[in-house]
């Protein structure tokens, strides 16, 4: 099947859509009706066919509209793409795994030539058609981490393995839960995730550090993680928030299953083999309550999650102003039922 | 446990009377994954019962993918593992060999590359150079053997007046001091070979005032023999032999025991095992413990450490 | 006033352990306002500190610079700001050898701009040591407007550059040498928290 591209908006009038066909292949990060914290990592990729987990990185309905909107971000803000001087070999070697994924996982939508270092890229739905010296920046139009992550929806951060710890070196950040590359970028595993709270406390980053600077060349693993966001948007940055800060106060009982919408960060893991650097996509999906109760395990689960969830949790991941008014709109999805284990909709 | 490789051995070249390189080539000519400067691979030696797997520095081009060359001293004390490469392993052979791992990777925002060598710890430097090349970042290289014999470096150097050569026997001397003087901001150091070595470059560059950031050293390991011990297995209750030639690690494997492991060089803390009960002395081969952790004798690291005493319990 | 104690915090925020000897090895001291009497206080435990040392004082109204030129540098110089001595730690720095050693002490705003240029240089973090004296002002950036705020001692406060009001995070970036700082009505564009002084 060839995919059919949503022409949409994640700002402005947000046109943005999930067709029925979307909807039912979300992540969806829940696989009980609570949430706690946990490292939750698997193997990637690997998953039923169809699902966003079935290819090295997932090409999706929106992925022409996103290109576009990043196109916009960067215009606004060119610090969103940021590689400190020593990062270029792993932006080399991420343009490579994503070069060679995509052409062999979508062939009818990308192609790659390889001629020694002579390589040629045709991306179709971005009608881009590039020859270039694989190894050699200045035949490229920009560097190569920035190349490829111009074609490649979700944000993605290169981290440096020194000193047994990872930092992050390099990145390409437009659609951030919240946190700014620009001040991030050459802070090391702890210090940029230092603002996350209780996960220090429980051992979570100690433990997923550990497990991170173990992975080895070949190996790649993902695991799902989650915020809540007012409308599709997907430039929700700090540099911005004075911008998109009151469209949160405008949640009403009437609006919220539209505009309030599930943000699902599918996030994956690769040892890059040229830098020994790690990269790290974090890929969005944006989903509104309405779209999620249309599978009514998820509908179920979502309330409980929500409805229980740690109060500090409800404040860090931006939504504790709402709270009350989501959980009200999700109860009507609740019959108290009990759900099936595992993340996927019931048949 | 890493993925592996089948592998078969096409170039057997002694370097020296003491160091042979092998070169290993996917049977079907299939590409290998390139790899980072300083990148070893775990090499399986199938030697009768036993089944050794020792670790050896990549010393080919790392984007070169047409094969990995290593090259290995023998070790005539060792346990083995060196003796097998030099006399069972011809032309032909095929062997199970890891992905590349990096435990010893340059720091590319040095300024400047200080490299120091001794002996068979030139291994690691020989990718490096090639990275160092393509990276087109300045460096210099001290290598330190005792002898020619010893030297297998000599002949897989480049010519440059970069790189420092001084053979002990010949009555030439690396002068650490010079070498550690003078160095630009933002220098940084490696150093690989024995023990003696990389503990005179940490002492002088502490003396000269070298802050440890910039100090990076990969010792050049393989576990030492020793005398046979017995361990025990606190949860299956199932008591191991550890033999003369064996390491811990090698005897768990050899019991089925499940352990995780990546170096086998007591570098990567891989496969720390928790001590149970202890009464004795652990002999602590490795890179990884703490003083402190190792005085307290609670944990372990198989595949460099042995025991001596009455009884020794894992957490296993 | 010894090195300021600072409350436990998150990860990202620097702590400073306070100045160590390290004999007569070549350095470079870098103090402001009451940060010179970190100073003093490493000559006194170790006269040899001064022996190779270049000494750089900016006092920000202080009065300890007739005491510092005492001391006996190898070469003292004293500044009228942070940003009239830059040229100065510029060349000192990028000239430097290895084994050079890197005493900052005073504010924040000081010691995160000279170290992040260390850094940026190559220096490892465990070659610079730091000692906090006097005011507890920060520096700020506003992540709106990328503008640094010096000295700021309230939460909110005011962006120099942008004017738009923001709280003080404990968020800080080694590679800019500053605290990170929010617009704190984003939401509810207006509605200001009362003005509070920070604390250590």
């Amino acid at each position: 099947m060839t995919l059919q591209f949503n022409d949409e908006t994640f700002r402005g009038d947000y046109s943005y859509f999930n067709t029925e066909h979307a909807i039912k292949r979300l992540p969806f990060p829940f696989d009980r009706d609570e949430y706690v914290y946990s490292v939750n990592i698997e193997a990637h990729p690997g998953g039923p066919k169809g699902s966003p987990f079935e290819f090295r990185f997932d090409v999706d309905e929106h992925y022409v509209s996103e290109m576009k909107d990043r196109a916009i971000t960067l215009d606004d803000d060119p610090l969103r793409c940021q590689s400190l001087p020593h990062m270029e070999l792993a932006g080399w070697d991420l343009l490579e795994i994503i070069m060679v994924s995509k052409a062999e996982d979508y062939t009818d939508l990308f192609t790659l030539h390889r001629d020694g270092n002579r390589w040629h890229w045709i991306n179709r739905p971005l009608g881009i058609e590039q020859r270039f010296t694989f190894l050699d920046p200045t035949t490229l139009p920009c560097g190569p981490m920035e190349y490829i992550t111009r074609q490649t929806q979700g944000d993605f951060a290169l981290l440096h393995e020194r000193d047994g710890n990872l930092w992050m070196d390099a990145g390409m950040v437009t659609s951030q839960a919240d946190w700014s590359l620009d001040f991030d970028i050459g802070m090391n595993f702890f210090e940029w995730h230092a603002p996350v709270p209780k996960a220090k406390q429980m051992g979570v980053f100690d433990k997923a550090l550990k497990f991170l600077l173990a992975m080895q060349q070949g190996q790649s693993y993902r695991r799902l993680n989650w915020t809540m966001t007012v409308n599709p948007r997907l430039d929700t940055s700090p540099e911005n928030y004075h911008k998109w800060g009151p469209e949160k106060r405008t949640i009403t009982p009437e609006n919220v299953g539209r505009k309030q919408h599930l943000r699902i960060e599918l996030q994956s893991f690769w040892r890059l083999p040229r830098s020994n650097a790690i990269a790290f996509p974090i890929r969005c999906y944006l989903a509104c309550l309405e779209d999620i109760c249309t599978q009514p395990k998820w509908g179920r689960r979502l309330h409980r999650v929500l409805r229980d969830i740690d109060p500090t949790l409800a404040e860090y991941k931006g939504f504790a102003v709402n709270q009350d008014m989501i959980v009200n709109y999700l109860s009507q999805f609740d019959d108290g039922a009990p759900t099936s284990p595992g993340i996927f909709p019931d048949a | 446990m890493s993925k592996q490789m089948m592998l078969e051995v096409t170039e057997v070249e002694p370097l020296t009377p003491l160091v042979t390189r092998f070169r290993f080539e996917h049977p079907e000519k299939a590409p290998l994954p390139i790899f980072s400067g300083g990148a070893h691979v775990v090499v399986e030696m199938p030697d009768g019962e036993m089944l050794r797997r020792n670790a050896y520095s990549l010393i080919s081009d790392p984007n070169d993918a047409s094969g990995y060359e290593i090259a290995v001293r023998r070790e005539e004390t060792g346990r083995g593992g060196s003796r097998y490469m030099h006399s069972e392993v011809t032309p032909g052979t095929r062997m199970r060999i890891s992905v590349p791992t990096n435990l010893f990777a340059l720091d590319p925002r040095a300024r400047k590359h200080v490299l120091i060598a001794g002996g068979i710890g030139i291994t690691p430097f020989l990718s490096h150079l090639r990275q160092l090349d393509l990276l087109q970042q300045p460096f210099e290289l001290h290598y330190a053997a005792r002898s020619r014999d010893e030297a297998a470096g000599l002949k897989l150097l480049p010519k440059s007046a970069r790189i420092h050569v001084q053979i002990s026997d010949e009555g030439n001397r690396m002068d650490l001091g010079e070498i550690l003087t003078d160095q630009p901001i933002g220098t940084h150091v490696y150093v690989c070979g024995p023990e003696g070595l990389i503990s005179a470059v940490l002492d002088a560059a502490a003396r000269h005032g070298w802050p440890k950031g910039a100090l990076h050293s990969e010792a050049f390991a393989s576990p030492p023999p020793g005398k046979p011990f017995t361990v025990t297995l606190a949860k299956s209750g199932r008591t191991i032999e550890v033999s003369a030639s064996q390491s811990l690690l090698e005897a768990l494997e050899a019991a089925k025991v499940e352990i995780d492991w990546s170096c086998r060089g007591g570098a990567c803390g891989r496969c720390e095992t928790k001590v149970a009960a202890c009464d004795g002395q652990i002999e602590h081969n490795d890179h990884w413990l703490s003083r402190d952790e190792r005085a307290e004798q609670k944990k372990i690291m198989p595949c460099m450490s042995r025991f001596t005493g009455a009884a020794l319990v894992l957490d296993l | 006033m010894p090195n300021t104690s600072f409350s436990p915090s998150i990860e990202s925020r620097p702590t400073y352990a306070g100045l160590v000897p390290q004999g007569s090895a070549p350095s470079i001291m870098i103090a402001d306002a009451e940060g010179a009497e970190a100073i003093m206080d490493l000559a006194e435990r170790d006269a040899a500190v001064l022996d190779q040392a270049h000494l750089i004082y900016i006092p920000k109204g202080a009065k300890f610079g007739s005491k510092l030129a005492e001391l006996g540098a190898k070469g003292y110089h004293e500044e009228a700001s942070l940003d009239a001595a830059m040229a100065l730690i510029n060349r000192l720095l990028g000239s430097a050898h290895m084994g050079t050693q890197l005493y900052l002490a005073g504010s924040e705003g000081m010691m995160g701009r000279v170290s992040a240029l260390a850094l940026s240089l190559g220096l490892p973090l465990d070659a610079i040591q730091m000692e906090h004296r006097g005011s507890i002002g920060r520096p700020m950036q506003c992540v709106h407007c990328k503008g640094v705020t010096q000295d700021v001692t309230t939460d909110p406060f005011t962006c120099s550059h942008c004017g738009l009001t923001l709280f003080v995070r404990d968020h800080f970036s080694r590679r800019l040498g500053v605290f990170q700082a929010v617009c704190v009505d984003a939401e509810t564009p207006g509605v200001v928290p009362e003005i509070q002084e920070i604390t250590a």
